[in-house]
């Protein structure tokens, strides 16, 4: 492209910016720096917006801590900011959507599939299953941002007994929920739907795995997977299916909606690892929401302690 | 004559005012919002993305002034296009910053290691250097160094810069890439009126039109030097 040539073509005077623009290029300079320690200030980044939406007051019998102390997030963000993709692409246009639309009752839960007992469960029978726990987890999503959010909810094993699952039963796949008239995005044809997920059943037994029917002391708001969703907090967010309408019990290892889309960005077990990057970007790192920069990402999100043990032997760079 | 077929030097110096302030007006909003807190819950994130929409924004701007031009007659909207190219160039080192700053913290070695690895990050790269290189040599003084032609056909380099851009965007979307789509028909329509140009001219050359005689009188004119 740059080869020397003659140059018969002059340059219009049209075509040349005056001097005041060209000296006032400067000023662009001046400005980058000017918007760039604007933005840098820190403190105002953290907002105070509107109240959230308010759900049903939860009566809690145990509280624990699983996030070393730390503070969680805002229930305005946490209910606000975050994928919903039923609804749409867009995170805040889904979870804004989600509240707002979500038809939550009646609702009930089917666990099927290699079971002795098939049972179906009406929402309000299962928020009386089990004393409700609030547990303090960490959670990472796979795009690289994090929180801590109080859970309330039971542990999933609980659920699954209820049905009591077969020993040939190896893994459990989660189905859902679809409502056309609500979810505007289910008629993208990017994607397939439903959204599916899915464990390994020693995975969804582990006490840490929890069916969540609420946060921050409330039931849960539309955006957070009302009224009932999984919670596994070594894994990445969207492992956890939210608004969960079947849970099958199976064999073989269930397809999933984002391994489906994108296999090799999203894998089956989506274990919190910050050796094994996203092919986009690291997970060496998160931004956890509220805060300015970002911190280290903890192998199995902080839980190898508890967890490790679940996948001993395999090569967690193949079953990422 | 249209009405804006000519403006004064003095009208354009108006002109390039309004739009100088206009062009500051995306990169203030994000300044404004982060400062009030009213950029949802990850407002870096909004920030990088804001700024990045908006390097692309004036990307596009800047490939419309010659269709412009060339639809209206208004030959002066070409001495508006230095500044809209410089205003892309402007959002894309603000973007790099927040991307150096926010996301990375000045770790350069993490910085080249993404640069060589993540392709949506080389494309970037690749992108804003190509910018940069523009950038600099968009003075006077500058198109006087490299003489017009060559001149003309390095700035012609928007046109890649532009489509490698769409590419960074596609490349880092989740999985919903009408938005990136969107950017990439809109650009390769500019590109493509561009192609389109260049087809009939060589038609026009090939068919011999500029062996024939001019119709009517010619007027011999003198140029002073
Ligand atoms: C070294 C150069 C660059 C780097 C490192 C870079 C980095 C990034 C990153 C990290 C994001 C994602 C932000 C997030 O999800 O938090 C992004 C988004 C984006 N970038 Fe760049 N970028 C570069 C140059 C450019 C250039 C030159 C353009 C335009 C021609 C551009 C246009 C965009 C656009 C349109 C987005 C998407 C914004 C959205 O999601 O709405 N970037 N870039």
């Amino acid at each position: 492209m740059l080869i020397k040539r003659p140059d018969p073509i002059p340059i219009l005077p049209s075509e040349i910016t005056d001097a005041g623009v060209h000296a006032r290029r400067r000023d662009f300079l001046r400005l980058s720096i000017g918007a760039g320690l604007v933005a840098a200030a820190g403190q105002p980044l953290l907002p105070a917006r509107a109240q959230p939406p308010s759900g049903e007051r939860l009566s809690i019998a145990s509280r624990t801590d699983y996030a070393a102390m730390e503070k969680p997030s805002d229930l305005e963000d946490v209910a606000t900011y975050g994928n919903y993709i039923e609804f749409s692409f867009d995170k805040e246009t889904a979870m804004g959507l989600a509240n707002r639309r979500l038809r939550v009752r009646p609702w009930t839960v089917r666990i099927e599939g290699l079971v002795r007992q098939p049972r179906t469960l009406a929402i309000e029978d299962l928020l009386r299953l089990a004393p409700l726990e609030e547990r303090v987890y960490r959670h990472r999503c796979v795009e690289g941002w994090s929180m801590v959010i109080p859970w309330v909810g039971f542990p999933l094993s609980v659920l699954l007994r209820q049905a009591e699952p077969l020993g040939s039963a190896k893994y459990v796949e989660l189905v859902t929920a679809t409502q056309p008239d609500t979810m505007p995005n289910l008629r993208s044809r990017q994607v397939e739907w439903p959204y599916l997920e899915g464990l390994r059943l020693d995975e969804a037994m582990h006490p840490l795995t929890l069916a969540a029917v609420g946060m921050y002391g409330q039931t849960l708001p539309g955006a957070n997977g009302a009224p009932l969703r999984l919670v596994v907090p070594w894994k990445y967010g969207y492992k956890g299916a939210k608004s969960v309408q079947v849970i099958r019990l199976v064999e073989r290892e269930p397809q999933t909606f984002w391994n489906k889309a994108q296999p090799e960005e999203y894998g089956f077990y989506a274990n919190v690892n910050p050796d094994v990057d996203h092919p986009r970007w690291s997970q060496a790192r998160e931004r956890r929401i509220g805060e300015f920069f970002k911190r280290k990402t903890l192998p199995f999100n902080g839980y190898a302690d508890q967890v490790a043990q679940l996948y001993a032997g395999m090569d967690l760079r193949k079953h990422y | 004559m249209g009405r804006f077929d000519a403006v004064t030097d003095r009208q354009l110096a108006g002109l390039k005012t309004v739009l100088f302030l206009l062009a500051l007006v995306p990169a203030g909003r994000l300044a404004w919002g982060a400062w009030q807190g009213t950029l949802g819950a990850n407002p870096i994130e909004a920030v990088t993305r804001g700024l990045g929409d908006w390097t692309l924004n004036f990307v596009v701007l800047t490939l419309c002034v010659t269709p412009l031009r060339k639809a209206t007659g208004w030959v002066w909207l070409t001495r508006l296009r230095r500044m809209l190219g410089l205003f892309a160039f402007f959002h894309a080192t603000l973007h790099v910053t927040s991307y150096v700053w926010f996301d990375q913290f000045f770790d350069w070695g993490e910085i080249a290691r993404d640069i060589l690895k993540r392709p949506f990050i080389t494309a970037g790269f690749a992108a804003f250097a190509i910018m940069a290189l523009l950038a600099a040599t968009s003075s006077n003084a500058m198109v006087r160094r490299l003489g017009g032609r060559r001149w003309r056909d390095l700035h012609r380099s928007i046109y890649a810069l532009a489509l490698i851009g769409v590419v960074h965007y596609a490349w880092m979307v989740k999985k919903d890439i009408t938005l990136p789509a969107a950017y990439g028909a809109a650009i390769a329509f500019l590109l493509g009126l561009r192609a389109w140009w260049r087809w009939q001219e060589r038609q026009r050359q090939l068919a011999g039109a500029y062996l024939k005689k001019p119709k009517g009188k010619v007027i011999p004119i003198a140029i002073k030097r």
